[in-house]
């Protein structure tokens, strides 16, 4: 589903990736760790098109296309979906209709009619429950006045919503309580086919015990430096990462 | 990867190509006067109107007054020299002087308005809207009429009212806004031609939106119109007011007067969604818009109710404001402007407090794009005898691009200790987080904005009635088509 092959990457003059080489079949759930400013952040903004970050090289292949030639609003449609670590507030923008555009859009980009109006509220009220998410939410507006907590749960029902082949969720257990957590990341599980994948970037082993992942990688300077099934999550717990860093 | 440079580069020229939907002209046969202002030209107008003769002499002794006049120069706008004998005052789509049936109406006229989206069949029409419609300087067709005046409501071209109902008329002609009132008024008392009259008797719930749609159609004219709508006690009513003028190179002048007389507990709910010409991306052609538009409480518990939506005109000058009278008596503003290319808005309200507990509520929206000036100019006065007045004002700029200008000049003058005056501010721009986050899911760069902007205006439009909300948003979104990178 996605091949990234010695990715190269900067913002401004700082070179932040160097060289980052990872591949994710449909099925698998992949979890991304490392310590502040390795570039997970990074690389969760240039798989989705962020364009304050240049590639310099490499390559990306996501279902068979090169991604990087894409531009953001293609990569939604095609299938890849960016869980925020920031939720952005648009103020006055109900999120039904910030979601039936998005909806629509993605759609009108594959070739389909748009979602009928009632299709489209069944859907969003079947979906915010998978986060326990009220009908409240559908009037709000986009993120505006919403707790850290329901920001996150609110990036999960957009996943739900928007159905993604490859969502890549970066850090979206930080600043969440316990609650919180379980209920996002039991969302995240609930979400979980055969035909889709995800990538969990996270600080914490703590998502872990909800989100199981096949893959746990560690990024360190711009680099993948070491890879490993659940258990690595569970010793990096115990004894960080210097003995990975200093190997 | 697409560069970011290049990319807003493509967008902004888009934008720039962006074609206003509305600047088609019309065929019609026109009778035009000679170009100039004078006595004589005033004189001709009234007699084309065969008027009495006491609205030729509320004529010229505004033009004279007119003449002792400086162009005002406080605005902020840059303004060229307009050269008043440059312009013709009187233009009318030639018909017969009065219509029995909307098969006495010019075919071609028709379909401008089918074009327009405003069909003049009543049958066809949307229910509960009833359209006055002023070509140039005349009325040409008012629907509904026949239903209206049933429930003693007048609905008529300002002409007509004229000599149907010449005491209504003197009684409250230049009552709100005197012709000494400013320059633009004066000019536009002393050869106003056309526009809508209103009457609502005591006690009448005016059962469907009443409108006048306003188009400039003829080359080197000006349109000066008047309003007038009187709710008398108890009544109560929701009009609606639109304009569009076909795409010219030349500048055109629009002058135009609207007064409002809210009785004792009367309701007068006033929209506009005005769409002039706005001129090209350089900033030629363009409607200069010059309108003064005042509403009175007269009564307690009046209640007067601004809302525009303000996106065309090259350069736009208008105040909707609010003289609060009656005591407990309530005035609203509602508007959102919106300028791109080179186009210029001075534009807010005035509430003059002089009833005890009469409230006031100002929420102005000025979006600017690309290298356009934006403008909230406002005041609210207390005077002295307004004991337990309200004020709430709410002034929000949002750019669009680096090159605009987002200003405001909120003025308050309270002389009573009792009042309580309120005002926020808060200028935006569209944040490159708020644009990625919508691309991400999806959502093109240009309907991106086309949401957020009208995310920022929502509190303005969901105050306009509901079909013309879906206009608006539409509107927006459209004028801005392209003009974020």
């Amino acid at each position: 589903m996605l091949k990234i092959n010695n990715l190269h990457a900067r913002v401004e003059e700082k070179e932040i990736l160097k060289g980052i080489n990872l591949t994710v079949n449909a099925g698998e759930v992949h979890a991304i760790m490392g310590p502040n400013g390795s570039g997970k952040s990074t690389l969760s903004s240039v798989l989705a098109g962020n364009e304050k970050f240049i590639v310099t090289e490499g390559s990306v292949e996501f279902e068979g296309q090169n991604l990087l030639e894409q531009s953001i609003e293609k990569r939604a449609a095609m299938g890849l979906f960016l869980g925020f670590q920031y939720p952005v507030e648009i103020p006055g923008v109900s999120m039904a209709n910030f979601l039936r555009m998005a909806v629509n859009s993605q759609r009108k980009t594959q070739g389909l009619e748009p979602i009928k109006a009632g299709e489209f509220l069944k859907m969003m009220r079947e979906k915010a429950e998978i986060v326990e998410l009220g009908d409240k939410l559908m009037g709000r507006a986009v993120n505006e006045g919403f707790s850290g907590g329901e920001k996150k749960r609110n990036e999960i029902f957009q996943m739900a919503m928007l159905q993604p082949k490859l969502a890549v969720l970066d850090e979206t257990d930080s600043g969440l309580d316990v609650d919180a957590l379980r209920i996002v990341a039991t969302g995240v599980q609930k979400l979980r086919r055969p035909d889709n994948a995800t990538i969990v970037i996270t600080h914490y082993q703590r998502l872990l015990d909800y989100i199981i992942p096949d893959f746990v990688h560690v990024l360190y300077d711009g680099k993948i430096i070491h890879s490993g099934t659940k258990e690595l999550a569970l010793e990096i717990e115990e004894k960080g990462y210097d003995w990975i860093i200093n190997k | 990867m697409p560069n970011k440079q290049d990319n807003q580069e493509d967008i902004l020229k888009n934008a720039t190509q962006e074609q206003y939907k509305w600047g088609f002209t019309t065929d019609v046969a026109t009778e035009l006067i000679t170009k100039g202002l004078s006595e004589e030209v005033v004189k001709i107008i009234s007699q084309k109107k065969n008027e009495p003769e006491w609205l030729l002499e509320f004529r010229l002794k505004a033009y004279r007054h007119w003449l002792t006049l400086e162009h005002p120069q406080w605005a902020h706008l840059d303004i060229p020299d307009i050269d008043f004998n440059d312009i013709i005052y009187y233009a009318a789509p030639q018909q017969k002087a009065s219509l029995e049936s909307l098969d006495e109406v010019d075919p071609e006229l028709l379909k401008t308005f089918e074009k327009l989206g405003i069909p003049l069949d009543e049958q066809k029409m949307l229910t509960g809207v009833a359209v006055d419609v002023v070509v140039d300087s005349v009325s040409v067709k008012t629907t509904f009429k026949k239903s209206l005046l049933e429930l003693g409501i007048i609905f008529s071209s300002f002409s007509e009212a004229v000599h149907e109902y010449p005491e209504l008329i003197k009684k409250y002609l230049g009552s709100v806004v005197p012709y000494t009132d400013n320059f633009y008024a004066a000019l536009n008392c002393a050869v106003f031609s056309d526009g809508s009259f209103c009457y609502i008797p005591k006690g009448v719930k005016c059962p469907m939106e009443l409108s006048t749609y306003f188009r400039i159609n003829a080359s080197g004219t000006g349109q000066f119109e008047r309003t007038l709508i009187v709710a008398e006690e108890g009544a109560s009513v929701s009009y609606l007011e639109g304009c569009t003028a076909p795409q010219r190179d030349e500048n055109q002048l629009h002058a135009a007067i609207v007064e409002i007389i809210v009785e004792k507990n009367a309701k007068v709910k006033y929209s506009t969604v005005q769409n002039w010409y706005p001129g090209d991306e350089n900033g030629v052609g363009g409607v200069y818009n010059f309108v003064t538009k005042r509403g009175i409480c007269k009564g307690e518990n009046a209640h007067l109710s601004w809302t525009q939506v303000e996106t065309g005109s090259a350069v736009t000058w208008k105040y909707p404001s609010c003289i609060l009278k009656g005591d407990n008596s309530v005035g609203e503003f509602y508007s959102v402007a919106l300028t791109k290319g080179m186009q210029q808005a001075d534009t807010g309200t005035k509430m003059i407090h002089i009833g005890k507990n009469t409230k006031s509520r100002i929420v102005s929206k000025g979006i600017s794009a690309s290298r356009s000036q934006n403008t909230y100019r406002g005041l609210v006065k207390i005077t002295k005898n307004a004991e337990g007045s309200r004020n709430f004002s709410q002034c929000d700029s949002l750019l669009i691009g680096d090159k605009c200008g987002a200003h405001t000049f909120p003025y308050i003058d309270s002389q009573n200790q009792s009042a309580v005056v309120e005002h926020e501010a808060t200028t935006s721009k569209i944040s490159d987080d708020q644009l990625f986050y919508c691309n991400q899911r999806g959502i093109p760069t240009e309907d991106a904005v086309g949401l957020i902007v009208n995310g920022y205006a929502k509190e303005v439009l969901v105050n306009l009635p509901m079909e013309f909300a879906m206009e608006a948003q539409k509107l927006l979104t459209l004028s801005l088509e392209g003009s974020v990178g």
